[in-house]
């Protein structure tokens, strides 16, 4: 065993293990940290697969912010974790067994037979010189312009959705337009109600 | 590295959607007027048909190094997707005036949906496909939950999400078991790859076992149909018509292409799936929908069922490696798919007629003697009801008969059999609903009012039902034509 495979087999190991604390850590601020750790150890992977540019990217995106965020995110809610995972192992009668199942199945579909090393070409060595990132921006922006569009698309729909869902103006709000009350005209304001004298 | 400008021209009506969605995202914000919002939005849906109108030339043409497709099946299913989202917003106005939901952003991410929904139309790319479900899947959700006080519709959306996210994943898993067998992930080029060969066989029946999930999913037929009465349900009654019609126009797209272009070689497989999926959803949607007090919950499982009718003429499409039933067949399956768009908006615009301020109509109750109360709309509601039940001279008994007789020809006849037994169940809380609307004393006598422009379009769409049954000729050509052009297209 070289020490690629080593490597590999290292890094996967931590991977798988440190996905299942995700699930199963009791608190939720662990659960967020060993989900980096997944992270750390699935762009080690890339790396031995020389994904450069993604093994980055996938630091910096999702370790580096979209991580943060969640973590302050279960830091200011303060969720109960004990009462969402009520009933949690109670379903495990059915849904153990289940994904046993689908996982000596996937196992028997998807061994070496199909995705080993006979089955797959070798991919040839990329010329001196060649840059994983430069192939990849290439590719973005002539081959894969169109689903990268609507990709951006798709985000601004997030962003709409996040705001019309969100966005509320507060009922105590206070704040007033300068604007309007510049324009105020004295009929806006002043109601002149024209009444017969009476005599009592 | 030489790069050529990508051909704009075959896309250019989903251009000019995009561009006017972003012009009426800041109208609205600027100019604050939601009358001016409205007309703009649906000028938007008159212009795009315009120009997918003006721009048919009957070629195929693929552009964006093959991830859109410009074909005859897609305009012509991009030509009725335009009036079904027109017809959505104009049913939809006053019901969302009435309850302060009128928010530009409805315009907004309704025109994004429908984006959404013509791209997965013409999708020659995986990717493409699965971006444009996401862009249509998104705006629904947010749509679902627009009425952001009601924890129904909370509650909806919720659901929605998580079980439309699984789904994704599933539709996503299975493409990359395709693409790890086949090597690509433009729809023909798989198709071509299969046809020569390549590709290990239990891969890739595993990733269509997937495939078929993710898209059952969105179908929304059994087993995988649990999402749809909560969220139509749960849903505005405006949003819920939007998610009950349009969407199923894109739904059919995307089946055809994924399994008709690119996984035709595994018909023997997909094509039993789809048995099981079309026998249960027809027997369950019509069962369960028996059970139910509530209209649009009923309507749900009518849906379900009626998609399983529309599997039914799918998977009728190759009998045995023999494609000469095809084009009989899939052709009955998009001329389902525009009849039940038809009436699934006139049966929810109904709905939207009813209901006022406080009042959202949605019981079967509420249609008590409706026929005192306006005697032509009880009639529009029965023509609805009538046609789908499946009862002879409305366009729904024709979609069935289509279908049925695609499946037949299949040899195919004890699903047939099976179908038409169920749809007679079936028949029986359509024909309910009928029965309240004349016979039953309405509880109250306050007049059907609603925006004139409404009342027309319901009415003019409650008689198509009624002359499409009589005349089905043109929108049955009009599907054999699309579906023709598709089968030679690839």
């Amino acid at each position: 065993m070289d020490f690629k495979t080593a490597l590999f087999y290292i890094l996967s190991a931590i991977l798988v293990i440190a996905a299942l604390r995700v699930v199963t850590a009791r608190n939720p601020v662990h659960a967020v940290l060993f989900l980096v750790l997944a992270f750390f150890n699935a762009s080690g992977l890339w790396l031995l697969l020389q994904a450069e540019f993604l093994a980055i990217a996938l630091i910096a995106v999702y370790v580096g912010s979209v991580m943060v965020l969640f973590l302050f995110v279960v830091m200011m809610l303060d969720i109960n974790l004990e009462r969402l995972r009520q009933g949690f192992w109670g379903n495990l009668w059915l849904g153990g067994p289940i994904a046993v199942l689908m996982v000596v199945e996937m196992v028997a579909v998807l061994s070496a037979r199909s995705f080993g090393p006979e089955a797959l070409p070798v991919p040839a060595a990329p010329a001196a010189g060649y840059s994983n990132t430069k192939a990849l921006g290439t590719a973005i922006y002539t081959d894969y312009v169109y689903p990268f569009e609507l990709a951006s698309v798709i985000l601004l729909v997030a962003l709409i959705a996040a705001v019309v869902l969100n966005l509320r103006q507060r009922r105590d709000n206070k704040q007033l337009n300068p604007a309007e009350q510049i324009a105020i005209q004295r009929k806006d304001r002043v109601r002149i109600v024209s009444m017969p004298s009476e005599k009592e | 590295m030489n790069f050529v400008m990508p051909d704009l021209y075959p896309a250019s009506a989903e251009i000019f959607l995009l561009l006017m969605a972003l012009v009426v995202l800041l109208v609205d914000l600027f100019a604050g007027r939601r009358w001016l919002t409205y007309l703009l939005t649906q000028l938007t849906l008159a212009g795009a048909l315009g120009i997918t109108f003006f721009t048919i030339d009957g070629r195929t043409v693929t552009t964006f190094s093959g991830m859109f497709i410009d074909d005859m099946f897609a305009d012509l299913l991009k030509l009725a997707l335009y009036p079904a989202v027109a017809m959505v917003l104009v049913y939809s106005r006053g019901y969302l005036a009435a309850r302060n939901l009128d928010k530009g952003e409805f315009y907004v991410l309704t025109l994004f949906a429908t984006l959404g929904m013509m791209v997965m139309i013409s999708a020659g790319h995986f990717l493409s496909l699965y971006l444009g479900l996401e862009m249509l899947a998104l705006s629904l959700y947010a749509l679902v939950a627009i009425d952001r006080d009601s924890a129904r519709a909370t509650e909806a959306a919720m659901k929605y999400f998580v079980l439309g996210a699984m789904a994704s994943g599933l539709l996503l898993y299975g493409m990359s078991m395709v693409y790890g067998a086949t090597g690509s992930l433009e729809i023909a080029e798989v198709g071509q790859r299969i046809a020569l060969g390549g590709g290990n066989r239990t891969v890739l029946v595993f990733g269509l076992v997937f495939v078929v999930a993710g898209l059952a999913f969105k179908l929304g037929v059994v087993p995988f149909h649990m999402w749809v009465p909560d969220v139509y349900h749960g849903a505005p009654t405006a949003v819920t018509l939007l998610i009950g019609s349009a969407p199923k126009l894109a739904a059919l797209a995307i089946v055809m292409r994924m399994l008709v272009t690119g996984l035709a070689e595994l018909a023997e497989h997909w094509q039993v799936m789809l048995m099981i999926l079309s026998a249960l959803s027809i027997a369950l949607g019509n069962l369960a929908a028996i059970a139910q007090t509530n209209l649009k919950r009923m309507l749900a499982y009518s849906a379900i069922s009626h998609m399983g009718f529309m599997l039914l003429g799918v998977l009728s499409g190759i009998v045995g490696g023999d494609p000469r039933f095809a084009l009989n067949a899939y052709s009955s399956a998009m001329f389902y798919v525009i009849a039940y768009v038809l009436m699934s908006l006139g049966a929810f615009g109904m709905i939207l007629l009813l209901s006022r301020a406080g009042f959202e109509a949605e019981d079967i109750e509420d249609f008590r003697g409706l026929n005192r109360r306006s005697p032509w709309f009880a009639a529009i509601m029965m023509i609805l009801m009538f046609s789908m039940a499946g009862m002879p001279f409305f366009v729904g008994f024709f979609a069935k008969f289509a279908v049925l007789q695609a499946a037949i020809a299949a040899k195919l006849l004890w699903l047939a059999v099976f179908a038409v037994l169920f749809s007679l169940v079936g028949a029986f809380y359509y024909l309910r609903v009928v029965k309240v609307m004349y016979f039953d004393a309405p509880t109250d006598m306050s007049p059907i009012e609603g925006p004139r422009d409404m009342r027309i379009l319901l009415s003019l769409n409650g008689l198509a039902v009624a002359l499409v049954g009589l005349l089905p000729q043109g929108v049955l050509e009009y599907s054999i034509y699309a579906t023709y052009t598709f089968l030679v297209g690839h």
